[in-house]
């Protein structure tokens, strides 16, 4: 029909713009004070007592500890470790400690400065390799925080008839998401003792969640309103529930306003980066490059607290293998913890770390073999009756082969990868081809999405449309329009007649986190549902004013019909909104698939569907200065269905660009447990010049239970450009690079080596 | 201390510290909240606007330095549906906008810019807003439609806004 499949311009555009669109700094209450974090200067310590200077007037000042804190002192998400504010004992630098407010904001800084943590230092663990046989406890006994272990087929003994095992190891580190909005949240005690917390951010439920124990409070005295989100890209999954607790408890001793919004600085130095680590693989192949068995194992530093960590490890698990096919396979996975701030989502979940080492290990069995990177991967794709890593046969909607071909032709890559291998050792300026291929489930793992029971509401309006309402979120990635073209085509009336009121607790069910690129799959499907219900219900409504039978009442051409009438959506939405006030329908999430799923051995359906993407990206290595500079870039996606192809490229384009920086640009260093480049001007993001246009092939194969066809996406496109670029970079130099980001200091120290090996 | 500029066509006065940041001022005393901060250091470009026709970040600038200054912020581009200058209008239909933090601050640098050079390739265009961080789009969607306006306005030569 109509809006699905059109390049609709984003609804939410006009206010962002002209500068209208409110994001939570832009607003201003009455009476509103500014909260700031007072936090640990060290990895591990004994939290003796908090020192409040007895000679500074601390009459205009609010100051809260973890005594202040009415119920649980924890930020529950997946376990009950951490605190909202350290108690006895600190476990990561910068960790809050305590919190102040005022209404002067350079008072504030002044206060900061008088206030002093008497602490005795314990010895601090860094390394993750150390973690689990460490003296030093942070976590449980053994510092591990989850161990996902996937056996398919008999990998051991399989690899014992390979004709040869290749071996590879592959680092990456932290990646910071740079949402160019920082995080920031603006809490307002109620009347009744409650609490309203307006707030960037993706998952208001998870706010409410965190909120209600720590409080003591009943959920309906918590309300969470999300405000314009300035990007968020999985930052803002957990994070921001820390950052309201704090302003909460100090809106709630106060009885005022408190806003606390992070500058750069803090934002970079305390919140949840994607997860370092590393993994290892052992291939064992036949003699035509087939993948007999698969063994890896996963090291990912969880940091000092458990956050999402165990289901990000779990995604990593499941892609561990890459989208290959291979009946033997053994996956062994652990998130441990470390004296370290903690690690949490970023855009891709695991999944990017995952590819990484599984492309480049690739790349590595072709080099063995001899074939090109593009022959190995055609060898071994996945297809439609194959098993996955965790038995999951794939039924339909398989587009990994048609990516992958799709972006070998654009790109040329065969003949240029061959060119490439025989340029002269000499030149200055040298160039390399890279490629990658990767899989994204869409939706909560296995069960996930049954146990999230996600609902979604939609209710007529006085203006004689419909509004959405649920707790999934706009943060950029284009919510509000794909769900308003969702619910158009289904209600068969104009884009002009949807609203989508951001979400807020009070008023809209939880249709899960906004994560997991399930938003459009997932909810948006549950959009559709709710609008053939909302249907069924004004047919309902009608035929009893009318006084006329259920089945008498048909609906088409976007009005209802009945002996010899035609009432238009737009009229009967009025009149039925007149009549009977609040009118709403729901739609809830039932499993369509028979999804069966083990979440103790990680046997089963993983995912209702995978979305499929592959990627060649081209440098030139300036062998002097050891910058590279990407030439080409060229991706193929199938997602199912692009709801809306312009805001599927954009955000194609936007998450390439990410990968593309995690591979080669982005890099968060780390010493003695703090972040040390906490600046934009050394914690470098690309820029409009580190990228060339980008050629965007959108593959559509559809999954049948998704809003007319569509799939993940959010995801996707920011998993695989990592080890592409990596593997372009590699052989430009001559050299292999194994661990990310492929820096010019990283080139130059591997250049400068191999000339003194050679 | 008493300051006046030009804001956005009209003469509006502020008693702040001359140090206080122009972003601030804007902001907090002006209530013109278009104007972004994403690092407050000059690295990000959200908070950009012009002062006398040059493309400036305003986190970078104290209010003193701009007495008796012209300036502009997104707000003074447009306020309704139907006024939406040409590059506003193509941020829209080419997508250049995602979460929209970086936009006004990416609107008013291409603004100048077009004044600047009317006629840009994609890759001085690359140039002209590397300045400004966009961690949403990828800057392509950006770069289309700046390049579509330029183009535009070559083949219908008009009052560029
Ligand atoms: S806030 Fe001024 S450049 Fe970033
Ligand atoms: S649109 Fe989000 S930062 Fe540019």
């Amino acid at each position: 029909m109509g809006f699905i499949g059109q390049s609709i311009p984003r609804t939410d555009g006009f206010g962002k713009v002209t500068g209208q669109a409110t994001f939570v700094d832009d607003l201003c209450l009455p009476d509103m004070l500014f909260g700031a974090t007072i936090r640990s200067d060290e990895p591990h310590a004994r939290l003796e007592r908090i020192e409040w200077d007895p000679d500074f007037d601390w009459s205009s000042i609010v100051r809260v500890d973890a005594s202040d804190i009415p119920g649980r002192n924890a930020i529950f998400l997946e376990q009950w470790d951490q605190p909202a504010l350290a108690q006895d004992v600190i476990r990561h630098h910068a960790e809050p400690v305590a919190l102040i407010a005022c209404a002067d904001r350079e008072l504030l800084e002044t206060a900061r400065k008088h206030v002093t943590l008497v602490t005795r230092p314990l010895d601090p663990l860094f390394d993750p390799e150390e973690a689990l046989t460490s003296e030093i406890k942070i976590f449980g006994e053994d510092n591990l925080f989850k161990q996902i272990e996937i056996e398919k087929g008999d990998a051991p003994g399989a690899m014992k008839s390979a004709w040869r095992v290749v071996e590879g190891e592959y680092r990456f580190g932290y990646q910071e998401q740079m949402y160019i909005e920082t995080q920031g949240v603006i809490a307002v005690p109620g009347e009744d003792g409650g609490v309203t917390v307006h707030g960037s951010m993706q998952c208001p439920y998870y706010v409410l969640k965190a909120l209600t124990p720590l409080l003591g409070l009943p959920p309906e005295k918590v309300r969470i309103i999300q405000t314009t989100t300035g990007g968020a890209f999985g930052g803002k999954e957990e994070y921001p529930s820390m950052l309201a607790a704090h302003a909460v408890l100090l809106a709630l001793k106060s009885g005022r306003p408190v806003k606390m919004v992070y500058d750069r600085a803090e934002d970079i130095a305390v919140t949840p980066k994607r997860h370092p680590g590393v993994i290892r693989h052992r291939t064992g192949v036949d003699r035509e490059g087939h993948l007999l068995a698969q063994e890896v194992e996963i090291l990912l530093d969880g940091g000092a607290y458990c956050t999402l960590s165990p289901v990000v490890l779990g995604r990593a698990a499941i892609a561990a293998g890459g989208p290959y096919r291979c009946d033997n396979l053994k996956v062994l996975a652990r998130m441990v913890a470390t004296n370290k701030p903690p690690s949490g989502a970023f855009r891709g979940f695991g999944g990017p770390q995952a590819a990484f080492g599984v492309e480049r290990h690739m790349d590595r069995i072709a080099e063995e073999f001899g074939v090109s990177p593009l022959e190995i991967r055609r060898r071994n794709l996945l297809q439609i009756g194959d098993t996955t890593a965790t038995g999951q046969q794939l039924k339909d909607s398989v587009g990994i082969g048609e990516v992958l071909e799709k972006v070998a032709e654009i790109s040329d890559f065969e003949n240029r990868h061959r060119a490439y291998q025989h340029q002269p050792a000499k030149e200055r300026l040298r160039r390399g081809i890279g490629l990658a291929v990767c899989f994204h489930g869409g939706g909560f793992t296995g069960a996930g999405e049954t146990w999230l029971a996600s609902k979604v509401d939609l209710e007529l309006t006085s203006r004689g449309g419909v509004s959405i309402h649920c707790g999934s979120v706009e943060m950029g990635q284009g919510r509000n329009t794909v769900f308003s073209q969702i619910a158009a085509d289904a209600l068969g009336i104009d884009l002009a007649l949807v609203q989508t009121p951001p979400p807020d607790t009070a008023t809209c069910p939880d249709s899960g986190p906004t994560a997991a690129s399930r938003t459009t799959m997932v909810v948006g499907r549950l959009v559709s549902d709710a609008a053939e219900n909302l249907l069924a219900r004004m047919t309902e409504l009608l035929a009893q004013q009318a006084g006329v039978q259920l089945d008498a009442i048909h609906y088409g051409q976007g009005a209802f019909h009945w002996e010899g009438q035609d009432l238009p959506f737009g009229e009967a939405a009025l009149q039925l909104h007149e009549s009977c006030g609040l009118v709403r329908a729901r739609a809830q999430f039932v499993d369509r698939d028979g999804m069966v799923w083990d979440p103790q051995t990680y046997r089963g359906d993983a995912y209702a569907a995978y979305s499929w993407a592959a990627i060649a990206t081209e440098v030139e290595l300036d062998m002097d200065t050891c910058m590279p500079r990407i030439t080409r870039v060229v991706a193929a996606e199938d997602i199912g269905k692009a709801i809306n192809p312009l805001s599927v490229e954009g955000q194609i384009q936007g998450g390439t660009l990410q990968g593309l920086g995690y591979g080669a640009l982005e890099e968060v260093k780390m010493e003695n447990g703090r972040f040390v480049n906490y600046r934009m001007t050394d914690c470098l993001i690309p820029t409009a010049m580190d990228v060339p246009d980008m050629e965007v092939v959108i593959v559509e194969r559809p999954y049948q239970h998704g809003p007319a066809g569509a799939k993940g996406l959010g995801e996707l496109p920011t998993d695989l450009p990592a080890p592409a670029l990596a593997a372009a970079i590699s052989q430009a130099a001559g050299f292999r690079f194994d661990e990310i980001p492929v820096t010019p200091e990283r080139i130059a120290a591997r250049l400068t080596q191999g000339k003194e090996g050679a | 201390m008493n300051i006046w500029m030009i804001v956005n066509g009209e003469r509006r006065e502020v008693d702040v510290p001359p140090m206080k940041r122009l972003l601030d001022t804007l902001r907090e005393d002006l209530n013109l909240t278009g104007t972004k901060e994403g690092c407050g250091e000059g690295e990000c470009g959200a908070c950009l606007v012009l002062v006398n026709g040059q493309a400036v970040n305003s986190c970078l600038v104290a209010t003193g330095q701009v007495q008796g200054a012209e300036i502009w912020t997104v707000e003074g581009l447009a306020s309704s549906p139907e006024e939406l200058t040409d590059l506003q209008s193509a941020f829209l239909t080419y997508g250049a906008v995602q979460c929209g933090f970086c936009t006004p601050g990416m609107l008013m640098t291409a603004h100048a810019y077009l004044r600047h050079n009317p006629d840009p390739t994609r890759d001085q265009i690359r140039e002209a807003i590397s300045g400004n961080l966009c961690r949403c789009t990828g800057y392509q969607k950006i770069v289309d439609a700046i390049e579509a306006v330029a183009k535009r306005r070559q083949t219908e030569p008009g009052e560029a806004p």
